[in-house]
């Protein structure tokens, strides 16, 4: 391990993974762009490791490193090869952002190594660097193409998606035609009136939901009784439960009362998924209110319940923004339930709309525009009240 | 004088509070009671059932109704011919009789050939047979001459015959049965099923905690832009499952998938991969899947710790000249074990619940059926809802032992 402690060693070896790195994530950001062949090469390490060296003798020195690679990434053997697909703009794009990014990246990571050995703090300062700079890429990178394919596909049309799968560019020509599949969705598909459901049902899952997790979850948090205890464990058991185990008896009960197909058995039976875990996040936020306000009130002659709707309440609406926040985020994305129970088209909620839609009749950019179109209003209100949603989601639940 | 001494036992306060917590508590319990525990109970009582998709009703009487000879004019023969079968090949239906109106102006050719459970009264045809076993069929056909009056009225067969009868439902009647778990557990199907369901578990769960770890360490400091990354990593967890469950099969499709496309360009393989068909790739995708998806949560949840750790313990380490592997290794790590650990427990418990993600992306197929999918294929997809019920009793038994484990471990933690 000591040998590693080494400027001649560290710095080179950090240059030929960094560079290895960059080379391949321009090579596939360019090609989702573009649609033109990039790939990495292998000369990416050899090119890397004489970059990380060179950042041993200064800025100056790695800059000319960096405007070799660029020079060496036109004529074809840099880090990253470029068919004959790709255009010249595309080209000086790509070779100068793996140069740059190269660059800048060593520049940061080799900023306290110096030739001949180092200390095992420079050592694990470069080593941390590097591991950094690689986090920030590989996550952003799993986290934005799965949603960068699902919005491009709806833009596009089946037939240039067959031809090239990774030509992800946008034809602007064809202007507002870019989102017909949106519009078919909404006009033929009836996804004004999925939207619309699952909108309701969601709100109103919230409402009933609060409506019957509040007092209880006042009761096994604040309230002495027998049992209080067994109670909590209890809430906690019953969160954990699967849906599927109940899914069963529930198809059948739903089936025999005749609740199968209708909006009101949806309703019905989703704020019974969702009370345990608003009881659980409640419980939680009210243990860490401070009693002794609440019993001020009582010795003012406050009820229970009123001091409950005029002390505790009023302090834990952030709990409840959350709670409400989180619980519209279950009712949004259900959809086993959705699944079993709905069968009437015109009954569909957007879940079990957009599972309709997975059939090989349809084309799949209408799938895609379909998930956009479900994943929009959850993102835009989750972004919007994001320190609300955080909080909410650390309150106390785990679950998926 | 006496020394005072501090009341014992329930007053009438305490009385007081225990009996508004139970009213505060009622509504809840009322509801949960009936969507999880009634459920619950049905479901065990269902898994010692020997039945079907098909079987879910009890077992009816079938009749037809027709009017054959084709009589035209007054005077005209014809027959009223009833077919009755029993709907069920096997169950017996007690009680079964017959009513339906009697059609005006027709007279019987032959009042004793009448079949003798039959009587016509006040317009009315009435039969008793009695109880039928299963698969028994009758066909009563009646000799009859019209006059103008049954040619001018309409089709006699447009009054339905009511008919009564009682069957046994099997939901309902006292028969068990040990079949459905002998079913299960004999298939060597089960255990395959369920070394799935372990490794998807095992692996799901401690990959999404290492990566949650590891994107929880890039965060924990602040510089421009903190927000909008953490905003961005939670972005698998918050989507809809159906609408990245989708977006995955798309991007990973054998024949026009991107990154098959994407893997081909770069010399990786020569030919395409079918990501989600293949043994036992597909288990590894839809693992990787449950990773990506749930990594944020376990990301946030660390995030929260690390914020709350004193950062004086990271200068006092600075000053003792530790190295930055040494302060995680020794400082950061044994502070995050707690939180690591109540995160194991519960994710894991519920990635062996998990059934919406292997449904939508593989439907369970190549190799990738867990418990929970399991369920819904017997019950569903072959029609055995006993069978079904069997596998969702185990998910329960299994559900049962882990969280006896997880209290034990929470109790010591206290922590979340």
């Amino acid at each position: 391990m000591k040998a590693a402690w080494n400027g001649y060693v560290t710095a080179p070896v950090i240059g030929a993974l960094w560079c290895a790195v960059i080379a391949v994530t321009v090579a596939v950001a360019m090609s989702f762009a573009t649609g033109a062949p990039f790939r990495p090469s292998w000369l990416a390490l050899s090119w890397g490791a004489a970059a990380g060296f060179s950042a041993l003798y200064g800025a100056l020195v790695l800059w000319g490193a960096a405007a070799a690679l660029l020079v060496a990434g036109l004529l074809g053997f840099g880090p990253m090869l470029s068919g004959d697909g790709a255009g010249l703009a595309a080209q000086l794009v790509g070779h100068g952002g793996v140069a740059l990014f190269t660059a800048l990246g060593l520049a940061k990571m080799c900023e306290e190594l110096r030739p001949g050995p180092a200390t095992r703090h420079e050592f694990e300062e470069a080593v941390i660097r590097f591991l950094t700079g690689f986090g920030y890429i590989f996550f952003t990178a799993i986290v934005v193409i799965p949603f960068y394919v699902m919005v491009m596909t709806s833009l596009k049309n089946q037939a240039a998606l067959m031809a090239n799968p990774l030509d992800f560019s946008l034809d602007l020509t064809r202007r507002w035609h870019l989102f017909d599949s949106y519009v078919e969705l909404l006009t033929q598909y009836n996804f004004g009136s999925y939207l619309w459901t699952s909108f309701y049902v969601s709100v109103l899952t919230v409402v009933i939901t609060l409506a019957f997790a509040i007092p209880g979850a006042y009761a096994v948090a604040r309230l002495r009784f027998r049992g209080q205890a067994l109670m909590s464990r209890s809430v906690l058991l019953i969160y954990m439960v699967p849906m599927i185990v109940l899914a069963l008896p529930i198809y059948i009960a739903f089936s025999m009362a005749g609740l199968r197909n209708t909006i009101f058995g949806i309703v019905l039976i989703y704020p019974v998924t969702t009370i345990p875990v608003a009881l659980y996040m409640l419980q939680g936020y009210f243990r860490g209110l401070p009693a002794e306000i609440e019993e001020a009130g009582l010795m003012d002659g406050l009820s229970r319940l009123k001091v409950i709707w005029k002390i505790t309440l009023p302090l834990s609406l952030p709990a409840l923004a959350s709670v409400s926040l989180y619980v519209f985020m279950i009712a949004w994305n259900e959809f086993l339930l959705a699944f079993m129970l709905l069968d009437d088209p015109g009954k569909f909620t957007l879940t079990r709309g957009i599972a309709s839609l997975n059939s090989s009749e349809v084309p799949r950019q209408h799938l895609m525009a379909g998930a956009v179109i479900a994943t929009v209003p959850i993102m835009a209100i989750f972004l919007g009240l994001e320190r609300f949603m955080t909080k909410g989601l650390t309150a106390g639940s785990v679950k998926g | 004088m006496s020394t005072a001494i501090p009341p014992t036992g329930r007053g009438p306060l305490a009385r007081r509070e225990a009996r508004l917590a139970w009213g505060l508590l009622l509504p809840t319990l009322t509801a949960v009671s009936l969507v999880v525990i009634l459920p619950l109970l049905a479901v065990f009582w269902i898994a010692f059932k020997p039945v079907g998709l098909a079987e879910l009703r009890p077992p009816t009487i079938m009749a037809r109704e027709d009017v054959r000879g084709g009589p035209e004019a007054p005077g005209d023969e014809a027959t009223l011919r009833y077919r009755l079968r029993n709907s069920s090949q096997d169950q017996q239906i007690r009680g079964v009789t017959l009513t339906d109106a009697w059609p005006e102006g027709v007279t019987l050719v032959d009042p004793g050939a009448l079949n003798p459970a039959c009587e016509i009264t006040d317009g009315r045809l009435m039969c008793d047979f009695g109880d039928w076993e299963g698969g028994a069929r009758e066909t009563l056909a009646i000799d009859v001459t019209v006059d103008q009056a049954f040619l001018d009225a309409p089709d006699p067969s447009d009054s339905a015959p009511v008919i009564t009868g009682d069957g046994d439902n099997v939901l309902t009647n006292l028969e068990f049965t040990f079949e459905n778990f002998a079913q299960i557990f004999n298939g060597s199907e089960f255990w395959g099923v369920l070394g799935v369901t372990l490794f998807y578990t095992v692996f799901g769960t401690l990959g999404a905690l290492v990566m949650g770890l590891f994107a929880a360490l890039l965060l924990n400091k602040s510089f421009r832009g903190q927000g909008v990354l953490r905003g961005l990593y939670l972005f698998p967890y918050v989507a809809p499952v159906i609408a990245v469950a989708f977006a995955w099969v798309l991007l990973f499709d054998p024949f026009s998938g991107s990154m098959n496309a994407l893997l081909i360009q770069m010399g990786v393989t020569s030919e395409a991969i079918n990501f989600f068909g293949e043994r036992p790739l597909a288990l590894i995708m839809v693992t990787l899947f449950e990773i990506w998806r749930y990594f944020p949560l376990s990301f946030l949840f660390i995030l929260a710790r690390m914020q709350s750790i004193d950062t004086d313990m990271y200068e006092a380490a600075d000053m003792d000249g530790a190295s930055p592997f040494q302060k995680f290794r020794f400082l950061s790590l044994p502070q995050l074990l707690g939180i690591l650990s109540v995160l194991f427990l519960l994710r894991f418990i519920w990635t062996f619940n998990k059934f919406d993600d292997i449904f939508l992306l593989t439907g369970g197929n190549a190799g990738t059926r867990v418990l929970t999918v399991n369920v819904y294929e017997q019950a569903f997809a072959l029609s055995n809802i006993g069978a079904g019920a069997a596998v969702a009793v185990v998910i329960f038994c299994c559900l049962l032992v882990f969280s006896a484990f997880f209290f034990k471990v929470m109790s010591r933690e206290e922590g979340l």
